[in-house]
Protein backbone atom coordinates (compact mmCIF):
# COMPACT_ATOMS: atom_id res chain seq x y z
CA UNK A 1 0.00 0.00 0.00
CA UNK A 2 1.00 3.31 -1.04
CA UNK A 3 1.92 5.88 2.40
CA UNK A 4 2.97 9.23 3.16
CA UNK A 5 5.38 9.05 5.82
CA UNK A 6 8.39 11.24 7.25
CA UNK A 7 11.47 8.74 7.38
CA UNK A 8 14.29 9.14 9.46
CA UNK A 9 17.75 9.44 8.07
CA UNK A 10 19.99 6.55 9.35
CA UNK A 11 22.95 6.96 7.55
CA UNK A 12 23.78 9.04 4.74
CA UNK A 13 27.16 9.01 2.90
CA UNK A 14 28.87 9.97 -0.57
CA UNK A 15 30.09 6.94 -2.14
CA UNK A 16 31.45 7.64 -6.01
CA UNK A 17 31.78 11.22 -7.10
CA UNK A 18 28.77 13.38 -6.13
CA UNK A 19 26.74 9.34 -5.91
CA UNK A 20 25.26 9.95 -2.74
CA UNK A 21 23.97 6.67 -0.13
CA UNK A 22 21.13 7.35 2.08
CA UNK A 23 19.37 4.75 4.60
CA UNK A 24 16.14 5.68 5.91
CA UNK A 25 14.20 3.59 8.41
CA UNK A 26 10.31 3.97 8.81
CA UNK A 27 7.22 2.16 8.54
CA UNK A 28 7.19 2.12 4.54
CA UNK A 29 9.86 -0.76 4.26
CA UNK A 30 7.91 -3.76 5.45
CA UNK A 31 6.05 -2.98 2.03
CA UNK A 32 8.68 -2.48 -0.42
CA UNK A 33 10.05 -5.01 -3.30
CA UNK A 34 12.97 -4.63 -5.60
CA UNK A 35 12.77 -2.38 -8.22
CA UNK A 36 10.18 -0.04 -6.78
CA UNK A 37 11.09 3.52 -6.09
CA UNK A 38 9.88 6.11 -3.52
CA UNK A 39 8.99 9.68 -3.72
CA UNK A 40 11.10 12.28 -1.61
CA UNK A 41 9.89 15.94 -1.03
CA UNK A 42 13.59 17.18 -0.22
CA UNK A 43 11.76 20.41 1.45
CA UNK A 44 9.17 21.34 3.52
CA UNK A 45 8.85 24.70 1.32
CA UNK A 46 7.39 25.48 -2.34
CA UNK A 47 11.15 25.45 -3.36
CA UNK A 48 12.02 22.55 -4.92
CA UNK A 49 7.84 22.10 -5.29
CA UNK A 50 7.89 18.51 -6.59
CA UNK A 51 9.06 15.60 -5.34
CA UNK A 52 11.92 13.35 -6.35
CA UNK A 53 11.71 9.81 -7.46
CA UNK A 54 14.61 7.60 -6.37
CA UNK A 55 14.73 3.70 -6.61
CA UNK A 56 15.49 1.53 -3.62
CA UNK A 57 18.88 -0.54 -3.78
CA UNK A 58 18.02 -2.04 0.03
CA UNK A 59 15.19 -3.36 2.00
CA UNK A 60 16.30 -4.87 5.65
CA UNK A 61 12.44 -5.08 6.65
CA UNK A 62 14.02 -6.62 10.02
CA UNK A 63 15.64 -3.18 11.23
CA UNK A 64 13.00 -1.44 8.84
CA UNK A 65 15.74 0.50 6.63
CA UNK A 66 15.95 0.76 3.34
CA UNK A 67 18.61 2.59 1.35
CA UNK A 68 18.41 4.61 -1.78
CA UNK A 69 21.52 5.61 -3.97
CA UNK A 70 21.13 8.45 -6.07
CA UNK A 71 23.27 11.16 -7.97
CA UNK A 72 23.25 14.81 -6.29
CA UNK A 73 23.16 16.32 -9.58
CA UNK A 74 20.30 19.10 -9.67
CA UNK A 75 18.61 21.30 -7.47
CA UNK A 76 16.57 18.58 -5.11
CA UNK A 77 19.64 15.90 -4.84
CA UNK A 78 21.80 18.02 -3.93
CA UNK A 79 19.16 19.21 -0.76
CA UNK A 80 18.54 15.32 -0.19
CA UNK A 81 22.67 14.83 0.15
CA UNK A 82 22.53 18.09 2.71
CA UNK A 83 20.00 15.75 5.33
CA UNK A 84 21.77 14.93 8.68
CA UNK A 85 21.35 11.49 11.01
CA UNK A 86 18.35 11.76 12.75
CA UNK A 87 16.60 13.91 10.09
CA UNK A 88 12.94 13.25 9.17
CA UNK A 89 12.52 13.14 5.34
CA UNK A 90 8.98 13.12 3.33
CA UNK A 91 8.97 10.01 1.73
CA UNK A 92 5.52 8.50 -0.61
CA UNK A 93 6.24 4.95 -1.39
CA UNK A 94 6.58 2.15 -2.16
CA UNK A 95 5.52 3.41 -5.66
CA UNK A 96 5.32 1.44 -9.18
CA UNK A 97 6.06 -1.92 -10.00
CA UNK A 98 9.15 -3.70 -9.35
CA UNK A 99 11.27 -6.96 -10.66
CA UNK A 100 9.84 -9.93 -11.01
CA UNK A 101 11.79 -12.33 -9.06
CA UNK A 102 9.70 -15.39 -9.63
CA UNK A 103 10.48 -15.14 -13.79
CA UNK A 104 13.86 -16.37 -13.07
CA UNK A 105 13.73 -20.51 -12.39
CA UNK A 106 15.06 -21.88 -9.14
CA UNK A 107 18.42 -23.25 -9.88
CA UNK A 108 18.87 -20.92 -12.72
CA UNK A 109 20.67 -18.23 -13.75
CA UNK A 110 19.98 -14.26 -14.11
CA UNK A 111 22.02 -11.37 -16.14
CA UNK A 112 21.50 -8.56 -14.16
CA UNK A 113 22.64 -5.39 -16.81
CA UNK A 114 22.39 -2.15 -15.89
CA UNK A 115 24.21 1.54 -16.20
CA UNK A 116 25.36 4.41 -14.03
CA UNK A 117 22.67 5.86 -11.70
CA UNK A 118 20.50 2.66 -13.02
CA UNK A 119 22.60 -0.23 -11.42
CA UNK A 120 21.27 1.05 -7.59
CA UNK A 121 17.64 -0.98 -7.67
CA UNK A 122 19.83 -4.03 -8.93
CA UNK A 123 21.31 -4.55 -5.90
CA UNK A 124 17.97 -5.97 -3.36
CA UNK A 125 17.57 -7.15 -6.96
CA UNK A 126 20.60 -9.56 -6.56
CA UNK A 127 20.13 -10.11 -2.74
CA UNK A 128 16.89 -11.46 -3.47
CA UNK A 129 17.26 -13.89 -6.64
CA UNK A 130 20.82 -15.24 -4.34
CA UNK A 131 18.39 -15.84 -1.57
CA UNK A 132 15.99 -18.12 -3.63
CA UNK A 133 19.41 -20.02 -4.87
CA UNK A 134 19.78 -18.28 -8.59
CA UNK A 135 23.02 -17.35 -9.59
CA UNK A 136 23.33 -13.66 -10.73
CA UNK A 137 25.94 -12.47 -13.63
CA UNK A 138 26.41 -8.82 -13.14
CA UNK A 139 27.32 -6.15 -16.16
CA UNK A 140 27.58 -2.65 -15.29
CA UNK A 141 28.39 0.25 -17.14
CA UNK A 142 29.34 3.51 -15.79
CA UNK A 143 31.29 6.65 -17.52
CA UNK A 144 34.28 6.24 -15.47
CA UNK A 145 35.89 4.92 -12.60
CA UNK A 146 35.25 7.45 -10.60
CA UNK A 147 31.24 7.34 -10.37
CA UNK A 148 31.65 3.49 -10.04
CA UNK A 149 30.24 1.95 -6.22
CA UNK A 150 29.66 -1.12 -4.79
CA UNK A 151 32.17 -3.14 -6.59
CA UNK A 152 32.73 -5.43 -3.16
CA UNK A 153 28.88 -5.53 -2.41
CA UNK A 154 27.89 -7.04 -6.46
CA UNK A 155 30.94 -9.23 -6.06
CA UNK A 156 29.85 -11.06 -3.10
CA UNK A 157 26.72 -12.07 -5.05
CA UNK A 158 28.01 -13.02 -8.47
CA UNK A 159 30.11 -12.58 -11.15
CA UNK A 160 30.44 -8.52 -11.88
CA UNK A 161 31.59 -6.89 -15.13
CA UNK A 162 32.72 -3.64 -15.59
CA UNK A 163 32.84 -1.23 -18.83
CA UNK A 164 33.41 2.50 -18.99
CA UNK A 165 33.03 4.80 -21.44
CA UNK A 166 36.29 5.77 -20.95
CA UNK A 167 38.22 2.25 -20.59
CA UNK A 168 39.04 3.70 -16.39
CA UNK A 169 37.67 0.37 -14.95
CA UNK A 170 36.90 -2.90 -16.80
CA UNK A 171 37.02 -2.67 -20.49
CA UNK A 172 36.01 0.34 -22.87
CA UNK A 173 33.45 0.60 -24.56
CA UNK A 174 29.25 0.02 -23.91
CA UNK A 175 27.60 -2.79 -22.13
CA UNK A 176 26.82 -4.28 -25.29
CA UNK A 177 30.39 -4.69 -26.09
CA UNK A 178 31.48 -6.03 -23.20
CA UNK A 179 28.14 -8.63 -23.15
CA UNK A 180 29.31 -9.26 -26.81
CA UNK A 181 32.89 -10.67 -25.55
CA UNK A 182 31.69 -12.52 -22.26
CA UNK A 183 28.55 -14.07 -24.01
CA UNK A 184 26.94 -15.12 -20.84
CA UNK A 185 24.64 -18.30 -20.12
CA UNK A 186 21.54 -16.91 -18.48
CA UNK A 187 17.73 -18.01 -18.30
CA UNK A 188 15.85 -14.16 -17.93
CA UNK A 189 17.82 -10.63 -18.02
CA UNK A 190 17.27 -7.98 -15.91
CA UNK A 191 18.24 -3.84 -16.97
CA UNK A 192 17.85 -0.97 -15.31
CA UNK A 193 19.62 2.13 -17.39
CA UNK A 194 19.68 4.92 -19.72
CA UNK A 195 17.42 4.43 -23.06
CA UNK A 196 19.82 3.79 -25.75
CA UNK A 197 21.53 1.12 -22.92
CA UNK A 198 17.93 -0.94 -22.88
CA UNK A 199 17.31 -0.52 -26.46
CA UNK A 200 20.28 -1.93 -27.00
CA UNK A 201 20.02 -5.03 -24.71
CA UNK A 202 16.23 -5.53 -26.44
CA UNK A 203 18.15 -5.74 -29.74
CA UNK A 204 20.75 -8.07 -28.83
CA UNK A 205 18.92 -10.83 -26.81
CA UNK A 206 15.69 -11.17 -29.11
CA UNK A 207 15.01 -14.09 -27.90
CA UNK A 208 15.26 -14.02 -24.74
CA UNK A 209 13.11 -12.82 -21.43
CA UNK A 210 14.02 -9.79 -19.90
CA UNK A 211 12.59 -7.10 -17.77
CA UNK A 212 13.74 -3.00 -18.67
CA UNK A 213 12.79 -0.21 -15.76
CA UNK A 214 12.34 2.66 -17.42
CA UNK A 215 13.18 6.42 -15.99
CA UNK A 216 10.96 9.59 -17.22
CA UNK A 217 10.50 12.76 -15.61
CA UNK A 218 7.72 12.64 -13.35
CA UNK A 219 4.90 14.48 -11.83
CA UNK A 220 2.96 12.85 -8.81
CA UNK A 221 4.57 9.41 -8.99
CA UNK A 222 1.41 7.75 -8.56
CA UNK A 223 -0.12 7.48 -12.55
CA UNK A 224 -2.95 11.09 -11.98
CA UNK A 225 -0.55 13.16 -13.77
CA UNK A 226 0.25 11.78 -16.88
CA UNK A 227 3.47 13.50 -16.94
CA UNK A 228 5.63 9.41 -17.63
CA UNK A 229 3.60 8.92 -20.44
CA UNK A 230 5.60 6.13 -22.55
CA UNK A 231 4.38 4.42 -26.31
CA UNK A 232 3.86 1.16 -26.71
CA UNK A 233 4.57 -2.11 -28.95
CA UNK A 234 1.87 -3.80 -31.29
CA UNK A 235 2.28 -6.57 -28.37
CA UNK A 236 -0.03 -4.99 -25.88
CA UNK A 237 -3.20 -3.58 -26.57
CA UNK A 238 -2.76 -0.58 -24.42
CA UNK A 239 -1.90 2.09 -26.07
CA UNK A 240 0.52 3.47 -23.50
CA UNK A 241 1.67 3.27 -20.04
CA UNK A 242 2.83 5.04 -17.35
CA UNK A 243 6.23 4.51 -15.92
CA UNK A 244 5.40 5.50 -12.31
CA UNK A 245 2.27 3.44 -11.81
CA UNK A 246 2.35 0.64 -14.90
CA UNK A 247 6.09 0.55 -14.36
CA UNK A 248 8.75 1.38 -13.87
CA UNK A 249 9.33 -2.41 -14.99
CA UNK A 250 8.24 -3.46 -17.97
CA UNK A 251 8.48 -6.69 -19.63
CA UNK A 252 10.79 -6.87 -23.03
CA UNK A 253 8.83 -5.78 -25.70
CA UNK A 254 6.21 -3.52 -24.14
CA UNK A 255 7.58 -0.47 -24.28
CA UNK A 256 8.18 0.88 -27.89
CA UNK A 257 12.19 2.20 -27.65
CA UNK B 1 -26.25 21.83 7.90
CA UNK B 2 -22.59 21.45 8.78
CA UNK B 3 -20.31 23.99 9.30
CA UNK B 4 -18.35 23.36 6.01
CA UNK B 5 -21.05 23.07 3.67
CA UNK B 6 -21.97 25.23 0.45
CA UNK B 7 -25.26 25.01 -2.26
CA UNK B 8 -23.99 25.65 -5.48
CA UNK B 9 -26.39 25.41 -8.12
CA UNK B 10 -26.23 21.94 -9.05
CA UNK B 11 -24.35 21.19 -6.17
CA UNK B 12 -24.48 20.37 -2.57
CA UNK B 13 -21.25 20.14 -1.15
CA UNK B 14 -20.45 18.72 2.41
CA UNK B 15 -17.44 21.21 2.23
CA UNK B 16 -16.01 23.63 -0.32
CA UNK B 17 -12.88 21.62 -1.62
CA UNK B 18 -12.13 19.75 -4.43
CA UNK B 19 -9.57 18.48 -6.66
CA UNK B 20 -8.90 20.33 -9.88
CA UNK B 21 -9.71 18.82 -13.53
CA UNK B 22 -6.31 17.39 -14.58
CA UNK B 23 -4.78 17.04 -10.89
CA UNK B 24 -7.19 13.75 -10.31
CA UNK B 25 -7.26 11.95 -13.00
CA UNK B 26 -10.61 10.23 -12.79
CA UNK B 27 -9.90 9.77 -9.21
CA UNK B 28 -8.75 6.10 -9.30
CA UNK B 29 -5.54 6.63 -8.11
CA UNK B 30 -6.41 8.76 -5.38
CA UNK B 31 -9.30 6.11 -3.96
CA UNK B 32 -6.39 3.63 -3.19
CA UNK B 33 -5.16 6.00 -0.70
CA UNK B 34 -8.28 7.71 1.35
CA UNK B 35 -12.16 7.31 0.62
CA UNK B 36 -13.21 10.04 -2.00
CA UNK B 37 -16.26 10.82 -0.27
CA UNK B 38 -14.66 13.41 1.95
CA UNK B 39 -14.23 15.49 -0.95
CA UNK B 40 -16.63 18.27 -1.32
CA UNK B 41 -16.71 16.98 -5.09
CA UNK B 42 -13.99 16.04 -7.85
CA UNK B 43 -13.11 17.88 -11.09
CA UNK B 44 -12.66 15.21 -13.21
CA UNK B 45 -9.88 15.27 -16.01
CA UNK B 46 -11.00 16.89 -19.66
CA UNK B 47 -13.30 13.87 -21.93
CA UNK B 48 -13.22 14.76 -25.33
CA UNK B 49 -15.15 13.27 -27.88
CA UNK B 50 -12.18 10.95 -29.50
CA UNK B 51 -9.57 8.90 -27.30
CA UNK B 52 -6.36 11.45 -27.21
CA UNK B 53 -3.09 10.46 -26.50
CA UNK B 54 -1.31 14.24 -25.69
CA UNK B 55 1.88 15.92 -26.55
CA UNK B 56 5.12 14.27 -26.89
CA UNK B 57 7.29 13.96 -23.68
CA UNK B 58 9.10 15.79 -21.49
CA UNK B 59 5.49 16.91 -20.21
CA UNK B 60 6.41 18.72 -17.19
CA UNK B 61 9.27 21.09 -15.85
CA UNK B 62 9.57 22.47 -12.64
CA UNK B 63 9.61 25.93 -11.62
CA UNK B 64 10.26 28.70 -8.70
CA UNK B 65 7.11 27.26 -6.60
CA UNK B 66 5.63 25.80 -9.66
CA UNK B 67 5.75 23.35 -12.70
CA UNK B 68 4.64 23.70 -15.92
CA UNK B 69 3.14 21.05 -18.13
CA UNK B 70 1.99 20.56 -21.33
CA UNK B 71 0.16 17.27 -21.02
CA UNK B 72 -2.57 17.56 -23.98
CA UNK B 73 -5.58 16.90 -22.60
CA UNK B 74 -4.87 13.05 -23.00
CA UNK B 75 -8.15 11.08 -21.95
CA UNK B 76 -9.62 8.29 -23.07
CA UNK B 77 -12.27 9.51 -24.78
CA UNK B 78 -16.27 9.80 -24.24
CA UNK B 79 -17.34 6.59 -24.54
CA UNK B 80 -14.41 5.16 -22.14
CA UNK B 81 -15.25 7.94 -19.78
CA UNK B 82 -18.83 7.15 -19.53
CA UNK B 83 -18.51 3.29 -19.79
CA UNK B 84 -15.68 2.76 -17.10
CA UNK B 85 -14.23 6.10 -15.44
CA UNK B 86 -17.78 7.71 -13.83
CA UNK B 87 -19.43 4.65 -13.01
CA UNK B 88 -16.40 3.80 -10.90
CA UNK B 89 -16.41 6.81 -9.03
CA UNK B 90 -20.61 6.16 -8.25
CA UNK B 91 -19.26 3.96 -5.29
CA UNK B 92 -18.49 7.43 -3.64
CA UNK B 93 -21.01 9.95 -2.44
CA UNK B 94 -19.46 12.89 -4.03
CA UNK B 95 -20.68 14.65 -6.40
CA UNK B 96 -18.41 14.92 -10.24
CA UNK B 97 -17.68 18.14 -11.96
CA UNK B 98 -17.31 16.98 -15.86
CA UNK B 99 -14.51 18.56 -17.71
CA UNK B 100 -15.57 18.81 -21.51
CA UNK B 101 -13.25 19.60 -23.65
CA UNK B 102 -12.81 19.88 -27.69
CA UNK B 103 -11.59 21.44 -30.84
CA UNK B 104 -15.13 22.53 -32.14
CA UNK B 105 -18.20 23.84 -31.09
CA UNK B 106 -20.01 20.58 -32.39
CA UNK B 107 -17.29 18.88 -29.96
CA UNK B 108 -18.33 20.55 -26.90
CA UNK B 109 -22.03 20.15 -27.34
CA UNK B 110 -21.55 16.35 -27.91
CA UNK B 111 -19.35 15.60 -24.96
CA UNK B 112 -21.72 17.93 -22.67
CA UNK B 113 -25.08 16.34 -24.08
CA UNK B 114 -23.96 12.68 -23.26
CA UNK B 115 -21.70 13.30 -20.38
CA UNK B 116 -24.16 15.26 -18.69
CA UNK B 117 -27.07 12.39 -18.44
CA UNK B 118 -24.37 10.38 -16.30
CA UNK B 119 -26.59 10.00 -12.97
CA UNK B 120 -23.02 11.33 -10.30
CA UNK B 121 -22.47 14.21 -12.94
CA UNK B 122 -23.97 16.90 -10.80
CA UNK B 123 -22.01 20.01 -13.29
CA UNK B 124 -20.11 20.54 -16.53
CA UNK B 125 -16.56 22.29 -16.00
CA UNK B 126 -16.27 24.14 -20.12
CA UNK B 127 -12.84 23.88 -20.87
CA UNK B 128 -12.35 26.95 -22.80
CA UNK B 129 -8.98 27.65 -21.67
CA UNK B 130 -6.36 24.76 -21.96
CA UNK B 131 -3.43 26.51 -23.54
CA UNK B 132 -1.67 23.17 -24.84
CA UNK B 133 -3.68 21.98 -27.72
CA UNK B 134 -3.62 23.18 -31.54
CA UNK B 135 -6.98 23.99 -32.12
CA UNK B 136 -9.61 24.54 -29.95
CA UNK B 137 -9.28 24.94 -26.08
CA UNK B 138 -8.43 28.65 -25.48
CA UNK B 139 -9.06 29.94 -28.28
CA UNK B 140 -12.43 29.87 -27.44
CA UNK B 141 -11.70 31.69 -23.68
CA UNK B 142 -10.14 34.28 -24.94
CA UNK B 143 -12.28 35.91 -26.97
CA UNK B 144 -15.64 36.83 -25.63
CA UNK B 145 -18.33 36.76 -28.65
CA UNK B 146 -17.16 32.96 -29.11
CA UNK B 147 -17.04 32.16 -25.51
CA UNK B 148 -20.58 33.32 -24.87
CA UNK B 149 -21.89 31.21 -28.01
CA UNK B 150 -20.39 28.56 -27.10
CA UNK B 151 -21.64 28.53 -23.50
CA UNK B 152 -25.39 28.92 -25.30
CA UNK B 153 -24.95 26.16 -27.52
CA UNK B 154 -23.66 23.73 -24.43
CA UNK B 155 -26.17 25.24 -22.10
CA UNK B 156 -29.14 23.91 -24.69
CA UNK B 157 -28.22 20.57 -24.09
CA UNK B 158 -26.95 20.04 -20.58
CA UNK B 159 -29.23 18.21 -18.42
CA UNK B 160 -27.12 19.80 -15.53
CA UNK B 161 -25.70 23.14 -14.61
CA UNK B 162 -22.69 25.03 -16.70
CA UNK B 163 -19.37 25.99 -15.34
CA UNK B 164 -17.10 27.52 -17.07
CA UNK B 165 -13.61 27.68 -16.64
CA UNK B 166 -11.53 30.84 -17.40
CA UNK B 167 -8.05 31.68 -18.40
CA UNK B 168 -5.94 34.06 -17.00
CA UNK B 169 -3.94 33.93 -20.68
CA UNK B 170 -6.38 37.29 -21.51
CA UNK B 171 -5.69 41.09 -21.02
CA UNK B 172 -9.66 41.68 -19.78
CA UNK B 173 -10.60 38.65 -17.33
CA UNK B 174 -13.90 40.53 -16.41
CA UNK B 175 -15.15 40.71 -20.28
CA UNK B 176 -14.88 37.34 -20.80
CA UNK B 177 -16.39 36.91 -17.64
CA UNK B 178 -19.28 39.20 -18.41
CA UNK B 179 -19.86 37.60 -21.63
CA UNK B 180 -20.33 33.73 -20.34
CA UNK B 181 -22.31 34.78 -17.73
CA UNK B 182 -24.62 36.35 -20.42
CA UNK B 183 -24.72 33.55 -22.43
CA UNK B 184 -26.57 31.24 -19.30
CA UNK B 185 -23.14 29.87 -17.48
CA UNK B 186 -24.46 28.87 -14.03
CA UNK B 187 -20.91 29.87 -12.38
CA UNK B 188 -17.31 30.07 -13.43
CA UNK B 189 -14.11 28.26 -12.39
CA UNK B 190 -10.74 30.28 -12.27
CA UNK B 191 -7.62 30.14 -13.31
CA UNK B 192 -6.76 27.57 -15.34
CA UNK B 193 -3.30 27.65 -15.93
CA UNK B 194 -0.80 30.84 -16.91
CA UNK B 195 1.02 29.97 -20.41
CA UNK B 196 5.16 30.05 -19.58
CA UNK B 197 8.32 28.12 -20.75
CA UNK B 198 11.42 27.14 -19.04
CA UNK B 199 14.92 26.71 -21.01
CA UNK B 200 17.14 24.34 -20.58
CA UNK B 201 20.10 25.83 -18.98
CA UNK B 202 22.58 24.08 -21.35
CA UNK B 203 20.81 24.49 -24.39
CA UNK B 204 19.08 27.32 -24.73
CA UNK B 205 16.05 25.33 -25.72
CA UNK B 206 12.62 24.51 -24.23
CA UNK B 207 12.65 21.94 -21.89
CA UNK B 208 9.01 21.22 -22.76
CA UNK B 209 8.44 19.54 -26.31
CA UNK B 210 5.65 21.63 -26.79
CA UNK B 211 7.26 24.62 -26.17
CA UNK B 212 5.02 26.12 -24.15
CA UNK B 213 3.16 24.73 -20.97
CA UNK B 214 0.85 25.73 -18.26
CA UNK B 215 2.31 27.44 -15.09
CA UNK B 216 0.72 26.42 -11.98
CA UNK B 217 1.59 26.12 -8.34
CA UNK B 218 1.81 28.14 -5.35
CA UNK B 219 3.69 30.90 -8.02
CA UNK B 220 0.45 31.79 -9.59
CA UNK B 221 -1.96 32.12 -6.21
CA UNK B 222 -1.83 36.06 -6.26
CA UNK B 223 -2.84 36.20 -10.00
CA UNK B 224 -5.54 33.81 -9.51
CA UNK B 225 -6.67 35.92 -6.58
CA UNK B 226 -6.52 38.85 -8.00
CA UNK B 227 -8.47 37.62 -10.80
CA UNK B 228 -11.12 36.13 -8.51
CA UNK B 229 -11.33 39.66 -7.09
CA UNK B 230 -12.39 41.18 -9.79
CA UNK B 231 -14.62 38.90 -11.57
CA UNK B 232 -16.02 38.26 -8.34
CA UNK B 233 -17.35 42.17 -8.37
CA UNK B 234 -18.45 42.11 -11.79
CA UNK B 235 -20.55 39.11 -12.05
CA UNK B 236 -23.75 37.53 -10.19
CA UNK B 237 -23.02 33.76 -10.91
CA UNK B 238 -21.00 31.65 -8.32
CA UNK B 239 -16.98 31.41 -8.87
CA UNK B 240 -14.42 28.29 -7.57
CA UNK B 241 -11.76 29.39 -7.37
CA UNK B 242 -8.00 27.66 -7.61
CA UNK B 243 -4.69 28.36 -8.57
CA UNK B 244 -1.83 27.41 -6.35
CA UNK B 245 -3.41 26.10 -3.26
CA UNK B 246 -1.93 24.41 -0.81
CA UNK B 247 -3.30 24.88 2.96
CA UNK B 248 -6.52 25.56 4.67
CA UNK B 249 -5.57 29.35 4.48
CA UNK B 250 -4.83 29.71 0.95
CA UNK B 251 -8.73 28.69 0.97
CA UNK B 252 -9.85 31.24 3.37
CA UNK B 253 -7.84 33.59 1.18
CA UNK B 254 -9.97 32.47 -2.30
CA UNK B 255 -12.90 32.67 -0.42
CA UNK B 256 -12.33 35.86 1.28
CA UNK B 257 -12.08 37.10 -2.63
CA UNK B 258 -15.18 35.45 -3.81
CA UNK B 259 -14.84 32.47 -4.52
CA UNK B 260 -17.70 30.13 -2.93
CA UNK B 261 -15.57 26.74 -3.06
CA UNK B 262 -12.02 26.16 -3.46
CA UNK B 263 -10.33 23.65 -6.31
CA UNK B 264 -6.87 21.98 -5.34
CA UNK B 265 -4.62 21.50 -8.42
CA UNK B 266 -0.62 21.28 -8.42
CA UNK B 267 -0.31 20.30 -4.51
CA UNK B 268 -2.31 16.82 -5.27
CA UNK B 269 1.35 15.97 -7.06
CA UNK B 270 3.06 16.95 -4.25
CA UNK B 271 0.81 15.80 -1.32
CA UNK B 272 -2.03 13.16 -2.60
CA UNK B 273 -3.32 13.66 0.92
CA UNK B 274 -3.63 17.51 0.47
CA UNK B 275 -7.30 17.35 0.06
CA UNK B 276 -8.56 15.49 3.14
CA UNK B 277 -5.66 17.59 5.12
CA UNK B 278 -7.08 20.68 4.04
CA UNK B 279 -10.83 19.57 5.11
CA UNK B 280 -9.68 18.84 8.63
CA UNK B 281 -7.61 21.44 9.29
CA UNK B 282 -10.60 24.25 7.98
CA UNK B 283 -12.85 23.82 11.56
CA UNK B 284 -9.62 25.14 13.82
CA UNK B 285 -8.57 27.84 11.06
CA UNK B 286 -12.50 29.15 11.08
CA UNK B 287 -12.30 29.06 15.31
CA UNK B 288 -9.29 30.96 15.24
CA UNK B 289 -11.28 33.73 12.74
CA UNK B 290 -14.11 33.85 15.02
CA UNK B 291 -16.02 32.22 11.92
CA UNK B 292 -18.94 30.03 12.36
CA UNK B 293 -19.90 29.06 9.14
CA UNK B 294 -17.41 28.83 6.13
CA UNK B 295 -19.94 30.59 3.15
CA UNK B 296 -19.97 33.39 5.82
CA UNK B 297 -16.67 34.78 4.62
CA UNK B 298 -17.04 34.32 0.78
CA UNK B 299 -16.24 37.91 -0.75
CA UNK B 300 -15.44 39.60 2.75
CA UNK B 301 -12.67 41.26 1.41
CA UNK B 302 -15.57 43.44 -0.64
CA UNK B 303 -17.00 44.52 2.71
Amino acid sequence: MIQQERMIVVRQSEIAQHIFELTLQGQIVQDMNPGQFVHIRVSDSFEPLLRRPISISNIDKETGEATVIYRAEGRGTQILSQKQVGDEVDVLGPLGNGFPVEATPEGGTALLVGGGIGVPPLYELSQQLNARGIRTIHVFGFSTKDVCFYDDQFSTLGDTHYVTVDGTKGTKGFVTDLLEELKPEFDVFYACGPLPMLRALENFYPDKTGFLSFEERMGCGIGACFACICKTTDQTDKDYVKVCSDGPVFPKGVVEL
Amino acid sequence: MSRLSIQLPGLDLKNPIMPASGCFGFGKEFSNLYDLSKLGAIMIKATTVETRLGNPTPRVAETAAGMLNAIGLQNPGLEMVMKNELPYLERFDVPIIANVAGTTTEDYVEVAEKISEAPNVKALELNISCPNVKHGGITFGTDAVVAKELVEAVKKVSKVPVYVKLSPNVTDIVGIAKAVEAGGADGITMINTLVGMRLDERTGKPVIANGTGGLSGPAVKPVAIRMVYEVYKNVNIPIIGMGGVTNAQDVIDFMSAGASAVAVGTANFVDPFVCPNIIEALPARLEELGVQRIKEIIGRSHL
